[in-house]
């Protein structure tokens, strides 16, 4: 019997952990809790959480403590050492612009200025009304189409400064259409 | 049945279930309409020229026409690519196909046997000739005849009252398949679309070819080559296209020939043939004494022997070892092994289970970044494909080897690519680097040893097992067999995936296979290895590609990133890039990297921003011996190699930054001024109306002027103006 489970509170502990995640996300924890070297998941659990939320928020990482049996310290150490994670919650649509080497060979630079512009964010920041997220990637492997950006997950390219307005207009009004047909 | 019969019984079992699906799939006759599909492919609309095929297909009610997915060839500029392949015809390949060219393709192609002309990749006049012969260039097997085939061939055609028009002749590079045996010699000559290959030696062969084949339409089977069919069909179907012919392709065999998520066909073209054999002769040290004749040095970036590795492997004592594919790919400006795992995951898998095989692991990773959801997706279909056909799982082939294999996904992080990184990283910590020794052929996942290699080193793996390291290593240059991968990129006229033998001219890569600089400009320099690497000057164009020229004119090899710079491109700004990106991605843990990759940031924005001093140069040049000196991993020791090399060879450009404050490429902002030179201008007032902040204020044909204070420097006005009238200095 482990450590963990011979404490009193564990079915406590442990119900409020099962309640801040999906289903299979609790089962995937538990079945590598089976397997050789459980804490090797971490990352992947962190994938899953994040895919689900949209980002990892301190509720979330805490119950994936509690449940796969590592301290909390760790997993936030985890969760703000890798890029990819992201903390607080993305707006409704992330612009991600390439700054790899092709795309800033080809002047994504200017690019990315005037979606700042546009958007007056800077990387890694929402927009007041929660509508965009501007992130800077790494080569999105489409060199070829250089200067790229990714709005959501659709790759666009070559991009050029003058088509940035019409890309945030097109976003809005798509998002107004979206709303106008749920009401 | 000895265990050899059971592995020969279980892999002609495999071949026989292949063949019967695939001729089920395809009978004869059938038109196949080629899709590449690949990250690349998609983001430049494949998926939709896929489906609107499909509507087209099941409109048409024909039976006989039947779609065929694949990766990518690398052609990214074109993107996407269609493949019509009609038998008895000479494939005829399509490039930035929409639904508008679909239509016309189905249409006109298709139902009435007339190309769509304006949508034809490549040199239309080329099409019209109904036979083709491609020649192997055959620079490096050192083929030596005593007559000039393309002539004797042109020769014999006109003797024949054969014309151009009807027979179209190239020059390919090398096919990559100049045999197990050397005897005698002799070039190689694909006939499409026929694909035959004849190897002649001597004129009268060239004659017969001419009399018998091409016009009496026989097959001479004893001109027919013998060689190794591999590479082959990758010529069959894109030989004609320069960007192609002049590549030696093995790494990317499959890629743009095989459907990425069919089993079936990777056996179809020698699959598993490789393993078939390692496991019957089941004697590791057999492989790595392939791999040692083969020369092969890994291609993730060190460029260390893999035969050592995998003898370190091998030797190590240990009840449980591991064997893992670093598919990290960290280079901002590379995407070979993106590739790779999306159009041929089959060929990694199998190098993967032969390597678990020589070192005596049972169990593999895949350390894949989550940026590529593609390339995870095939993975494990392939990986699932595998376990149903006994590829991977118990006693694989029927050989009593265990072996399987699970993916691990990165999450965004440069030093994850290091290996000791990459192994806590896997284990679920932090990816932080330690120092080495211990190796991780010592201590590696979890205390066992561990051999790490890169995507593109296992899939040049499967090919030197069934061909033998000799061939591989006589491809190639003297201290490194192969080819090697490059994503070519920047400032070139065609970007793309370029594979070509070890020690090929830079310039062959970038003028030959890449074009040239676009807009008549010239080539500044040429960027290799990444972050890690430095630039090329253009005088220096002859260095050859491989691991130990590069080093030596002082940039590197690295994985494969290969980025084109013209004069428009300027030298400090390239090593801010670089910089800037190291200094992210420094995991922090030493003071070296972390303090000094901050400090160089710091200077080259002064410099850049016109604010340097005198002094600034030679602090750059201490601060990164500093780092290059005392830096933990790999990372940190090389992140000021694009710094070095660029202030050692442009040394100029950072002086003029310095002491001039003028950027001689015109692209620091900071050091640039547009002005209107009031004798040109006309006062068309086009530039007026184009700036972005409206700071340029004049009356109709009167001349105007640009407000220094509001001007953002974009350069509108300087592109728009057709009387030349702005400045830039
Ligand atoms: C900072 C850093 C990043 C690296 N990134 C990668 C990478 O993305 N892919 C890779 O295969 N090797 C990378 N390497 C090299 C690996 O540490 C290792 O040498 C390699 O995977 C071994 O495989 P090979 O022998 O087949 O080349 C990197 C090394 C360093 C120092
Ligand atoms: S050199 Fe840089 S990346 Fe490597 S361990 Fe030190 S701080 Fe981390
Ligand atoms: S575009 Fe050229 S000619 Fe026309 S107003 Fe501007 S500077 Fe003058
Ligand atoms: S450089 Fe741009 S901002 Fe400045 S004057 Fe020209 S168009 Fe206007
Ligand atoms: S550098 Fe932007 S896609 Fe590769």
């Amino acid at each position: 019997m482990s450590k963990q489970q011979s404490t009193d509170n564990w079915p406590e502990v442990r119900q409020q952990a099962v309640e801040q995640l999906p289903g299979a996300i609790v089962e995937f924890i538990e079945q590598c809790q089976a397997e050789e070297h459980p804490e090797s998941q971490l990352i992947a659990v962190l994938h899953q959480v994040q895919n689900h939320f949209g980002h990892l928020g301190e509720a979330q990482l805490d119950a994936v403590a509690q449940l796969m049996r590592i301290p909390h310290a760790k997993v936030a150490g985890v969760a703000s050492f890798y890029h990819f994670f992201r903390l607080n919650p993305p707006g409704q649509t992330t612009i991600h612009i390439c700054l790899g080497t092709a795309c800033f060979v080809k002047g994504a630079e200017r690019v990315a200025e005037k979606f700042r512009e546009e958007l007056g964010i800077d990387f890694g920041e929402t927009t007041k009304d929660g509508k965009f997220s501007l992130e800077a990637s790494r080569c999105l492997g489409t060199c070829g189409l250089a200067p790229v950006i990714m709005v959501d997950d659709q790759v666009q390219g070559p991009a050029t400064p003058d088509q940035v307005p019409g890309i945030i207009e097109k976003l809005l009004a798509k998002d107004k259409r979206a709303k106008n047909s749920g009401s | 049945m000895s265990k050899a019969d059971t592995i020969d019984r279980h892999y002609r079992e495999l071949v026989e279930t292949a063949d019967r699906e695939l001729t089920e799939n395809r009978p004869d006759g059938t038109i196949e309409i080629q899709v590449g599909s690949a990250t690349c492919e998609h983001a430049a609309g494949s998926q939709t020229v896929y489906d609107e095929f499909k509507k087209h297909i099941e409109a048409s009610d024909r039976k006989d026409i039947r779609l065929h997915r694949t990766g990518c060839t690398g052609r990214c500029s074109r993107e996407p690519i269609v493949s019509l392949l009609i038998e008895g015809e000479r494939p005829v390949k399509y490039q930035k196909v929409d639904s508008r060219a679909v239509h016309r393709i189905f249409t006109s192609h298709i139902l009435r046997g007339e190309p769509a002309a304006e949508f034809l990749l490549g040199d239309p006049t080329a099409e019209t000739a109904p036979v083709e012969l491609l020649f192997c260039g055959g620079q490096r097997c050192g083929r030596k005849l005593d007559f000039d085939p393309e002539k004797s061939f042109r020769q014999a055609l006109r003797q024949a009252g054969k014309s151009d028009r009807d027979v179209y002749i190239l020059n390919a590079n090398c096919f990559g398949l100049c045999g197990r045996e050397r005897r005698g010699g002799g070039a190689h000559v694909l006939i499409r679309p026929q694909g035959l290959l004849y190897k002649i030696k001597s004129a009268e062969d060239v004659q017969r070819i001419v009399r018998e084949s091409l016009v009496e339409g026989k097959t001479i089977k004893e001109l027919e080559s013998d060689e190794p069919v591999f590479g082959r069909r990758f010529f069959e179907l894109y030989g004609e296209l320069a960007f192609f012919n002049r590549q030696t392709r093995i790494a990317l065999r499959n890629a743009g020939v095989v459907d990425p998520e069919s089993l079936h066909e990777y056996v179809a073209y020698a699959g598993f043939e490789a393993l078939a054999m390692a496991l019957r002769k089941d004697n590791p040290k057999w492989v790595i004494e392939q791999l040692t004749q083969a020369k092969l040095r890994g291609r993730g970036g060190g460029g260390f022997p893999t035969a050592q590795k995998w003898r370190f492997g091998r030797e190590a004592e240990a009840e449980t070892k591991y064997i893992v594919c670093n598919a990290d790919e960290g280079d901002p400006g590379a995407f070979m092994d993106r590739s790779m795992l999306e159009s041929d995951p089959f060929s990694i898998l199998e190098g993967m289970i032969i390597g678990g095989f020589t070192i005596g692991a049972n169990r593999g990773f895949i350390y894949v970044r989550a940026e590529y959801p593609l390339a995870i997706k095939r993975l494990h279909k392939a990986i699932e494909s595998c376990r149903r056909h006994g590829l991977l799982g118990r006693s694989i082939l029927g050989s009593g080897f265990d072996f399987d294999i699970e993916i691990r996904l990165g999450a965004g992080a440069f030093v994850c690519g290091e290996e000791t990184a990459l192994i806590h990283s896997i284990e679920g910590e932090r990816g932080q680097p330690r120092i080495r020794p211990p190796y991780p052929t010592d201590r590696g996942l979890w205390g066992q040893p561990t051999v790490i290699n890169n995507v593109e080193t296992f899939a040049n793996i499967p090919v030197i097992v069934a061909y033998g390291g000799q061939w591989f290593g006589r491809i190639g240059s003297d201290n490194s067999g192969g080819t090697k991968v490059f994503a070519l990129a920047g400032k070139v006229e065609h970007t793309g995936l370029v594979e070509v033998p070890m020690g090929v001219a830079l310039r062959h890569i970038v003028e030959e296979i890449g074009g040239g600089v676009p807009g008549g400009k010239k080539v500044k320099a040429v960027q290799t290895g990444g972050p890690a690497g430095g630039c090329i000057p253009a005088k220096w164009l002859d260095t050859k590609v491989d691991f130990d020229s590069l080093t030596a004119k002082g940039s590197i090899m690295g994985s494969g990133g290969m980025i084109v710079l013209d004069e428009d491109s300027c030298m400090v700004d390239v090593a801010k890039f670089f910089m800037t990106f190291s200094q992210d991605e420094s995991c922090g843990k030493c003071t070296p990297c972390r303090e000094g990759a901050t400090r160089i940031v710091e200077i080259l924005e002064r410099i850049t921003k016109g604010r340097g001093e005198a002094a600034d140069l030679d602090k750059l040049e201490r601060l990164s011996r500093l780092m290059k000196r005392a830096s933990l991993c790999g990372l940190g020791r090389a992140a000021a190699n694009p710094v070095l090399s660029t202030l050692r060879e442009f040394r100029s450009e950072y002086k003029a930054h310095v002491r001039d404050k003028t950027c001689p490429a015109h692209a620091c902002k900071a050091l640039i001024k547009y002005e209107i030179d009031p004798d040109k201008c006309v006062g068309c007032t086009l530039c007026a109306r184009k700036c972005p902040v409206s700071c340029i204020d004049g009356e109709r044909r009167k001349p105007h002027k640009i407000d220094q204070n509001r001007c953002i420097k974009c350069g509108r006005c300087f592109e728009v103006c057709r009387f030349d009238a702005v400045n830039r200095g």
